[in-house]
């Protein structure tokens, strides 16, 4: 038992006010997920998968937790004007762990589409959330989503009914606000049935200048046929950590691919966890990390392929400036019956510093006899011969350095398929390579 | 315009330019040869402040501004441009953005205003025609996979867009086929004013049949050992350096 004590009372303490102020599937699996918080703690750094982070460092700290669901008196829409050009998104707020009061139509009743609050979901749709909930993510194996599921109360459903596609793609923004060091936890729910279509992106953005801490649980089922893109920004500030857990299921001849860019951060651990379960699919898992001053940002991808026939594309680019820690850890698991896998991962890192430190470590676990498999992984240092050419031609150091960055990272934000979107990316990229992206100043992919 | 007095460099501490003076006036142009690992294309890298090389002594000055105290972009904002022997690829960089970021930077260092991105292209396509640089490899990465004689191409097109008034041609001629030797010197031609001047590097006539030099000084081991006419470089085509050497050790 590693820690967390202050939060093994804490549910002690508040389970029933956690559990009043959410909804009952969602309490049906609150206990037996505190059960095994209590029983596995905090990792330590010798549980393979943590052991890059201090989880436990992370949570010592204390933070508020607005358990009583207090409402916070603030309309995102005013701090938030969101314009991204020619990107007609459907835009929604969470603020915390809450979906915003003030959304727009949250069930787009015309096709079946749902996309709500999944405290009220819980109990408005408890058949399809019932089916669902808590069904991806194990808590046995896993002491931040163990916590997150015992603690959160709500979070954010949605909904793509059988050979629906979304003709705009859906973007949540997620805002940290408090006056106090809080902590939230923040649970999402997305069930794609067969064929269905959709495109997410998830903006992470804090606006109060206090610490917070996030947990957050991803549960994504994609049935057969179907297809999604799903895009995560986190531009927050130095206080700021997060902990962020996404698992994908997917059936047969799906299309996924996960895109995650930490741009701004404090520290941050996520953990993508897809299994692959129908044959013909095709998985996509990218991800993009610019770190400087001392932020830390570690990626813990698995990517487990059950049926033949798949196919799984890894890319992971850092670029760790100044003091910051980036850390990768991709496994790749093909099981036995899992013939003809194709798969390449790839990791590379640029340190720009002495200072910046990179760990990585990807891995191929393969039970199968007939598959593609590659991966490897690169730590590099800014081309010098490259940069003096720059120079040569009138370009600053300064610049040429920056161009540098931003051609490595470039090929990760390329693959980023809605265009309005890579253009935006891009324009933000360059930004917080100039060094004008210094704390959450709102969200600059809304404003 | 570009005066070097008594230059001496090292690179991890092995001195490589032993005492070189040179002096290049408005106008002309210097044919500089030697043979291998002579120190030519070193001599250049100095002058544009390539960080590798450590000046141990002497001087070089360009239009009375003391060269050895200024950046690497200073020196190219100063109007000095070099012509690499071998251009370095910038995976991920696009010629475009690498040319717009080298021409507002002058811009800037000139106090001017910046090009407007229209002009800008149009300026582009203008000059491309200078050394008839195929469109698709401006659409790509600074030099990636392009062909030997294609980053040749692509150094004179980025003169072209940057307008030096004193230019290095460090063995441009090698790699070119015998077309596009012509096109890429005509090209430099066209582009001289008469004030440009410029030190080309080369081992053959050829590209000095296109390229007439005022001047042509022999480089052997660190330092101008003989200096002479159009002439002399024709002579060194037809006899080699032996001669040379045997006139510098008697
Ligand atoms: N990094 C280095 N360390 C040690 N010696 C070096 C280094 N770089 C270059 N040299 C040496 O400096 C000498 C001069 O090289 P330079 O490239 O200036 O010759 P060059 O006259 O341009 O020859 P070429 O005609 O072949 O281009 C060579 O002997 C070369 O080996
Ligand atoms: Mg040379």
């Amino acid at each position: 038992m590693n820690g967390g004590k202050q939060y093994i009372d804490l549910y002690r303490e508040s389970r029933e006010i956690i559990m009043q102020h959410s909804a009952s599937l969602m309490n049906a699996v609150r206990d037996e997920a505190f059960g095994c918080f209590e029983r596995i703690g905090f990792p330590s750094r010798k549980v393979e998968r943590y052991k890059y982070t201090d989880v436990e460092k992370a949570f010592a700290p204390d933070y508020g937790l607005n358990l009583t669901r207090i409402d916070i008196p603030v309309n995102p829409q005013d701090v938030f004007k969101c314009d991204v050009p020619n990107l007609s998104t459907q835009l929604f707020f969470m603020e915390n762990d809450a979906f915003y009061k003030g959304n727009q139509r949250s069930v787009l009743s015309e096709d079946g589409v749902i996309i709500t609050s999944l405290k009220k979901a819980a109990d408005k749709y408890s058949d399809i959330v019932g089916k669902y909930y808590s069904k991806l993510a194990d808590v046995t194996s896993d002491s931040i989503t163990a916590l997150n599921t015992a603690f959160a109360q709500d979070g954010l459903f949605v909904y793509v009914p059988r050979n629906v596609q979304l003709k705009r793609p859906v973007q949540i923004v997620n805002i940290l606000r408090s006056g106090v060091d809080m902590m939230v936890n923040r649970r999402v729910l997305i069930v794609l049935e067969e064929g269905a279509d959709a495109t997410f992106l998830f903006c992470d953005h804090a606006m109060d200048n206090v610490h917070f801490l996030t947990t957050q649980v991803i549960e994504v089922f994609v049935a057969d046929n179907a297809h999604a893109d799903i895009y995560e920004l986190e531009e927050t500030h130095t206080k700021c950590k997060r902990f962020s857990n996404l698992y994908i299921k997917t059936g047969g001849y799906c299309t996924v691919s996960h895109n995650n860019i930490t741009l701004f951060n404090g520290l941050t651990r996520n953990t993508t966890d897809v299994i692959l379960d129908g044959e013909y699919s095709e998985l996509t898992l990218n991800g993009c990390v610019v770190a400087d001053k001392k932020q830390y940002v570690d990626n813990n991808t698995l990517i487990d392929h059950r049926k033949p026939n798949c196919t799984s594309n890894e890319l992971y680019k850092y670029v760790v400036d100044e003091s910051a820690v980036g850390a990768f850890a991709g496994r790749i698991l093909v099981q036995k019956d899992a013939q003809h896998t194709v798969s390449q991962e790839t990791n590379a890192n640029l340190c720009v510093t002495k200072e910046a430190r990179v760990y990585t470590q990807p891995m191929l676990e393969i039970y199968a006899d007939d598959v593609k498999c590659a991966h490897g992984s690169t730590i590099g240092l800014l081309d010098e011969s490259a940069l003096f050419y720059m120079q040569q031609r009138g370009i600053s150091a300064e610049e040429a350095r920056m161009l540098l960055k931003f051609a490595f990272v470039g090929q990760v934000i390329e693959q980023v398929k809605l265009e309005p979107l890579r253009d935006r990316l891009q324009r933000l990229v360059e930004k917080r390579f100039r060094g004008e992206l210094n704390k959450c100043i709102g969200c600059a992919i809304c404003k | 315009m570009l005066e070097v007095r008594n230059l001496h460099a090292c690179i991890n501490g092995k001195e490589i330019l032993k005492g070189v003076d040179l002096t290049i006036k408005d106008g002309e142009i210097h044919a500089l040869m030697g043979t291998n690992g002579a120190g030519k294309s070193t001599l250049s890298n100095v002058i544009v402040g390539h960080p590798s090389y450590e000046v141990t002594a002497g001087s070089i000055t360009f239009n009375g501004q003391n060269l050895l105290e200024m950046k690497p972009e200073e020196r190219a904002h100063a109007g000095i441009f070099l012509s690499f022997q071998q251009p370095v690829e910038i995976p991920g960089v696009s010629m475009v953005n690498f040319m717009r970021a080298a021409v507002n930077a002058r811009h800037k260092a000139l106090g001017e205003e910046q090009m407007k991105s229209t002009d800008f292209l149009k300026l582009m396509r203008e000059k491309r025609k200078f050394v008839e640089i195929d469109n698709k490899l401006i659409n790509r990465s600074v030099n990636e996979g392009f062909s030997g004689g294609e980053k040749k191409r692509n150094e004179i097109f980025q003169m072209a867009m940057l307008e030096p008034k004193f230019c290095i041609l460090d063995e441009t001629d090698s790699g070119l086929d015998v077309d596009a030797l012509r096109i890429v010197a005509e090209g430099f031609n066209k582009l001289r004013t008469k004030e440009t001047s410029a030190m080309v590097i080369t081992h053959y006539q050829r590209l000095l049949d296109y390229i007439r030099p005022d001047v042509v000084h022999v480089l052997l081991d660190g330092r101008i050992v003989k200096t002479g006419g159009a002439e002399l470089a024709q002579e060194i085509e037809n006899r080699g350096f032996d001669w040379i050497k045997e006139e510098v050790t008697e």
